[in-house]
């Protein structure tokens, strides 16, 4: 404390509280500890993944309060009043989301690093949009690059899931998603 | 990063005391979203002794929105999404909604979003020093400037990179501030002269926290970006127009170019040259167009922005001429 000022905490470690998936998870950690950083390291949530760890690829997409935000741009204490969702709060194996049915129907990875983040990503398109069109699909998800280049199978994965049809959908170098010349 | 202290102030008074060097603490930095403050610190750009986190602040005004003003912790989301902006300002949704990705428009705040600094890749690496950090020199004008500047307006060759300030520009806006000796700012004098001070990101004082932006409602306007991608990366150029119509008829115009100067780059002389022009007139839209480029001295490695800022701004005059083409986004 700082006379009748704000709060200071830190810069030593200090206890920090995070809504996890619908769980309170407690532990230590200096104020420069991204959320990221405390999720995997902290309290063992490894869902969201670290890649450019600058906001630039949508790897370690968590949402809070239901929008998708870049975990690894955002200090845990940043976080500690609101709530957090990352994949692993969205199914498990036993009882996956019928989005993460669909992901694996229309083989939407490869790698599989991406995935989470766009698990995610997707979910929340999901929750604001029942039954998005292909752009808005597109627009949601392009926070989110693949480098293994699923996209195709990421998008009908997600008209999938949202009860709809499938597209053949050309990709850049005119195939389509079946790979046939389009 | 570095170790720091985190504080959460509920109110902006304790927030512009905490921002000003004290004895505790020598180097408090001001955060938003920190979309832009944790890259520089990570980059080692930026050693904090003191986060104070603006997000916890206890006031609504700083979250809302209406016709003429946003609050300035509103995110580049929220400003995207609004339907009261669609009907008076679409370009301010547009130009939000084109920058970065949907997972920082989320947390990216308004403020933020007018005080981030340069995109410069010397600058934004620790192993270059340049003229606007401690140097005398600017390695980008004999090195790999292909996104910098065509008006050599100072001897930092940067480009502004915030999409809203041109906005702003454009619809004479405004920003709201507390903690100092004023209340509004014109968006024209937030950013210094930078043939004077090529070093400062804003005018702005330690203590002065911005608490909105105010603009003038503008139905037709509209915001183009040509990008080389078309998300998570910043316009190569990008062309912002408000027009006042009669009917057909241009009364005035008012236009303004983005990333091709240090600060946002309105272009009177295209202005004057739309007015009294029919919209549907197209040749002689393309030949006030032509001239955005009037008084350009481009880089080897800019030249190509000389083809594309006349591009940007008709194609931004023809989307505000005809509401329908604000879509949201506005990148071409
Ligand atoms: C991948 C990526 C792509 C991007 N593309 C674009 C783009 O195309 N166009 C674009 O415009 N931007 C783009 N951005 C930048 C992004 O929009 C900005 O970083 C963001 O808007 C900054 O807002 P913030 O709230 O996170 O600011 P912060 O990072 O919190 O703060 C930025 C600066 O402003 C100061 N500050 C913050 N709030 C206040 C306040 N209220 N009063 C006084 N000072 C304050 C801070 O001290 C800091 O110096 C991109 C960012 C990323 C990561
Ligand atoms: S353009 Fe400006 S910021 Fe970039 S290296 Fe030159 S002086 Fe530094
Ligand atoms: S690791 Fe966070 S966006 Fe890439
Ligand atoms: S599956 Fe490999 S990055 Fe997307």
């Amino acid at each position: 404390m700082n006379g009748g000022g704000p709060t200071i905490i830190g810069p030593l470690p200090a206890k920090t509280s995070l809504q996890v998936n619908g769980r309170q998870l407690d532990f230590v950690a200096e104020p420069a500890t991204t959320l990221l950083e405390a999720l995997r390291e902290q309290c063992d949530v490894t869902g969201p993944k670290e890649v450019c760890d600058r906001a630039a690829c949508g790897g370690c997409t968590v949402l809070l309060d239901e929008r998708p935000v870049a975990s690894c741009m955002m200090l845990a204490l940043d976080a500690t009043d609101r709530k957090i969702t990352t994949v692993e709060g969205i199914g498990s194996v036993d009882a996956p989301d019928p989005l993460q049915m669909a992901m694996a129907e229309f083989d939407a990875m490869q790698c599989g690093f991406c995935t989470p983040g766009v698990v995610t990503a997707a979910k929340a398109l999901l929750i604001q949009n029942p039954r998005p069109n292909l752009d808005e699909i597109r627009a949601a998800l392009s926070g989110n690059l693949c480098r293994c280049g699923t996209y195709p199978n990421i998008f009908n994965a997600v008209l999938v899931a949202s009860g709809q049809e499938p597209v053949e959908e050309p990709t850049d170098r005119g195939r389509s998603a079946s790979g046939e010349r389009a | 990063m570095n170790p720091f202290a985190y504080t959460s102030p509920r109110n902006t008074t304790d927030a512009s005391a905490l921002a000003v060097p004290n004895g505790d603490f020598a180097l408090p930095v001001l955060k938003s979203g920190g979309m832009d403050l944790l890259d520089r610190m990570k980059e080692g750009l930026e050693r904090p002794d003191l986060v104070v986190d603006l997000t916890r602040i206890d006031d609504p005004t700083l979250d809302a929105i209406d016709a003429g003003r946003i609050g300035g912790r509103v995110t580049l989301a929220m400003v995207a999404e609004s339907e009261e902006l669609r009907k008076s300002a679409p370009i301010l949704g547009a130009a939000s909604g084109s920058a970065a990705t949907p997972q920082v428009r989320n947390v990216a705040t308004v403020a933020g979003n007018l005080l981030q600094e340069t995109r410069c890749w010397y600058w934004r690496m620790s192993q270059f020093d340049c003229l606007r950090k401690t140097g005398d020199d600017c390695p980008a004008r004999e090195g790999d400037h292909r996104f910098h500047v065509i008006f050599q307006d100072g001897p930092c060759l940067m480009v502004h990179p915030s999409n809203l300030a041109p906005a702003l520009f454009v619809l004479d806006g405004e920003v709201e501030v507390v903690g100092g000796d004023r209340t509004r700012i014109p968006i024209r004098d937030l950013y210094a002269d930078p043939a004077v001070d090529w070093r400062s990101a804003s005018v702005l004082s330690p203590a002065e926290i911005i608490t909105g932006i105010r603009f003038k409602s503008a139905p037709n306007s509209a915001f183009i970006a040509l990008k080389q991608k078309q998300s998570f990366d910043w316009p190569m150029v990008s062309g912002y127009a408000v027009l006042d119509l009669d009917g057909d008829v241009i009364k005035s115009a008012r236009t303004c170019a983005g990333a091709v100067a240090p600060r946002p780059h309105p272009l009177p002389q295209v202005d004057a040259a739309l007015a009294g022009l029919s919209i549907h007139d197209e040749a002689r839209i393309r030949a006030a167009c032509e001239i955005s480029v009037d008084g350009a001295d481009p880089l080897p490695g800019t030249a190509y922005k000389m083809t594309l800022l006349p591009v940007a701004i008709r194609r931004a005059v023809a989307a505000a001429a005809h509401s329908a083409g604000t879509a949201r986004g506005g990148d071409a």
